[in-house]
């Protein structure tokens, strides 16, 4: 049943390296371990992390793609919470919103809960998903060379962007991320509308 | 991307070719439209429809494929009610029950709620979601040949097979089935079973 | 993780679904659940479905108990959330519903944002018409479960057992 394909790619090297230069982009990440990968990698104002509403990440993001037009919004979430809301795929392939790219760190697995296989690996194929549901510019990273070579697409294609980046099904050690969703709401909304907003 | 053919084939027709020779079927069908159509066709004991549960068609089907494993299931959707499920299909895919069959009638609306249009009229390929998905057997139909075609594959092939069937928009009149759920659960199981 | 060990009950639980007829068992992952799963993973008689989102399972098992399965429902509380309007199908055909739902966001709870789901999990449960029973301490679990079985398969209910933050343990937010 189970895909045994052999992942080399770190999830937190993975992430940092996608955030190195990420200029004025906004980032919204999934529950669970890219909460942690994306705050590890710096604590940005413009972060935004959900550390609850498993399934709600794109939507989140889709919503600030919406408000701030001139801004790249990323999402950085998991298989099994993008899995959990994967209708939202269709409803940003019917709007197109040119300035969202969405980055799925997937290593089969659901990390935060014991590590139980989720759809993945076990034939589902997201980017077919995202491909069906409209999304032009889509992207499956298994390698270094692959990643080094979508970088300036995650930024810079015309959104809605689609990525999944293979990974091992390792979590990384977590860190003390910022989680008061009140702090963290306010400080993104300031840092991306401006003081006051 | 190529020009997408017209739209031609008639809901309530498409569903009586399906039903005409059903024999021992097992019938899901999903709330709104694809319901009605299935009790124009003939009220029957092995019909369950759902009134409500919007989502939950195709899922409904898999657990009925489970317990029924030497049956045939078909569950009959329309694609509004597939979007909101429609991670069930990764769901079917994993478990990859032979039994089932899913039959989308996608008219690209919402059609009990004043024909909004639905993400299908927009780009959004369901049988492309359910191949990606991992459904094996997939495929689109938009003539009477293509139909024909089709009909063996929900009765006959390997599932979960799934079978989106683009449906004009125009109007039909509502048929009404029993809506008492104890009453269709009762019958349902019944003659299935042998018990209640 | 400092999460307690939940083999001891697990054993039991399982054993009571068993006996209890369970054939499908349809779960969205948790923590505290994980044995159980790998149980049903294992067994040779369930049939384990393995779901993205909680709404799915209840589709599910009301197909099962129309083709004549029993089964049961695994989540977390804030699944809860996502089957609402799911329920409505249960409750209008009188399906029996067992779902076994560990608690987050109430003993010991390091995260915020899973405080409001948890804390309304019993209420919403109980607005949309099932019967809740709650586990406190590992050694009522078994037998909590095994009434709850018996009134949702005898007694013809929808019928939820919140087993407690307390007895599933917490997590730590930064390890």
């Amino acid at each position: 049943m189970t895909q045994k394909l052999k992942f080399s790619l770190q999830r937190r090297q993975v992430v940092h390296q996608i955030l190195e230069n990420r200029g004025d982009a906004a980032v919204v990440t999934g529950i669970g371990n890219a909460v942690h990968d994306v705050a590890s990698a710096n604590d940005d104002a413009k972060n935004m992390y959900l550390a609850g509403v498993m399934g709600g990440a794109c939507m989140v993001a889709f919503g600030i793609a919406l408000a701030q037009p001139g801004r790249r919004i990323l999402v950085i979430t998991g298989d099994g919470e993008l899995l959990a809301g994967i209708g939202s795929l269709a409803t940003i392939g019917v709007e197109q919103p040119k300035n969202l790219s969405i980055i799925v760190i997937d290593n089969q697995a659901y990390g935060a809960t014991g590590n139980q296989h989720t759809h993945t690996g076990r034939g589902v194929d997201l980017v077919g998903i995202a491909k069906a549901s409209n999304f032009k510019n889509t992207a499956l990273i298994t390698n270094k060379k692959e990643l080094q070579a979508q970088i300036p697409n995650i930024y810079q294609k015309p959104g809605p962007y689609f990525a999944v980046v293979k990974v091992v099904s390792k979590s990384s050690p977590r860190i003390n991320a910022p989680k008061d969703g009140t702090y963290v709401s306010r400080r993104f909304r300031s840092a991306v509308a401006g003081e006051g907003a | 991307m190529g020009i997408k053919p017209k739209i031609v084939l008639d809901r309530r027709t498409v569903v009586k070719e399906i039903l005409k020779d059903r024999g021992d079927l097992l019938l899901v069908t999903g709330l709104g439209a694809p319901t009605w159509d299935a009790a124009a066709v003939g009220d029957h004991i092995n019909n369950f429809y759902l009134w409500g549960a919007m989502g939950g068609a195709a899922l409904t089907g898999l657990g009925l494929a489970l317990a029924q494993p030497n049956r045939r299931i078909l569950v009959i959707t329309g694609d509004g009610e597939m979007l909101m499920g429609v991670g069930g299909l990764a769901t079917i895919s994993v478990k990859k029950t032979p039994n089932l069959a899913i039959c989308i009638l996608d008219n690209q609306r919402y059609g009990e709620t004043g024909m909004q249009e639905t993400h299908t009229q927009h780009g959004v390929d369901l049988s492309k979601m359910a191949s990606g998905a991992g459904i094996k057997n997939t495929s689109i139909v938009y003539t009477k040949n293509e139909l024909k075609k089709a009909i063996p594959i929900l009765y006959e092939e390997t599932g979960p097979v799934f079978v989106n069937v683009k449906v004009t928009d125009k109007p039909v009149p509502m048929t009404l089935p029993p809506r008492d759920g104890p009453l269709l659960k009762h019958r349902f199981r019944e003659n299935l079973l042998g018990h209640i | 993780m400092a999460v307690k060990k939940k083999t001891s009950w697990s054993n039991a639980v399982f054993k009571i679904l068993k006996e209890n007829n369970i054939k499908q068992i349809a779960y969205v992952p948790d923590a505290g659940h994980t044995s159980l799963i790998q149980k049903a993973i294992e067994d040779n008689i369930v049939n384990p479905v393995s779901l993205t989102s909680e709404q799915e399972g209840i589709a599910v098992l009301s197909g099962a108990w129309l083709g004549g399965d029993a089964g049961a429902l695994l989540l977390q509380s804030s699944g809860v959330g996502n089957i609402i309007n799911m329920l409505g199908m249960v409750n209008e055909c009188r399906f029996p519903l067992l779902m076994l739902v560990t608690m987050r966001g109430e003993w010991g709870e390091f995260n915020p944002w899973q405080v409001p789901m948890g804390q309304a999990t019993q209420v919403v449960l109980e607005a949309s018409g099932v019967i809740v029973h709650r586990a406190e301490e590992p050694q009522d679990i078994a037998e909590t479960v095994e009434a709850a079985a018996k009134l949702a398969f005898e007694g013809g209910r929808m019928v939820a057992v919140l087993i407690g933050q307390r007895v599933v343990g917490f997590k730590d937010w930064a390890k």
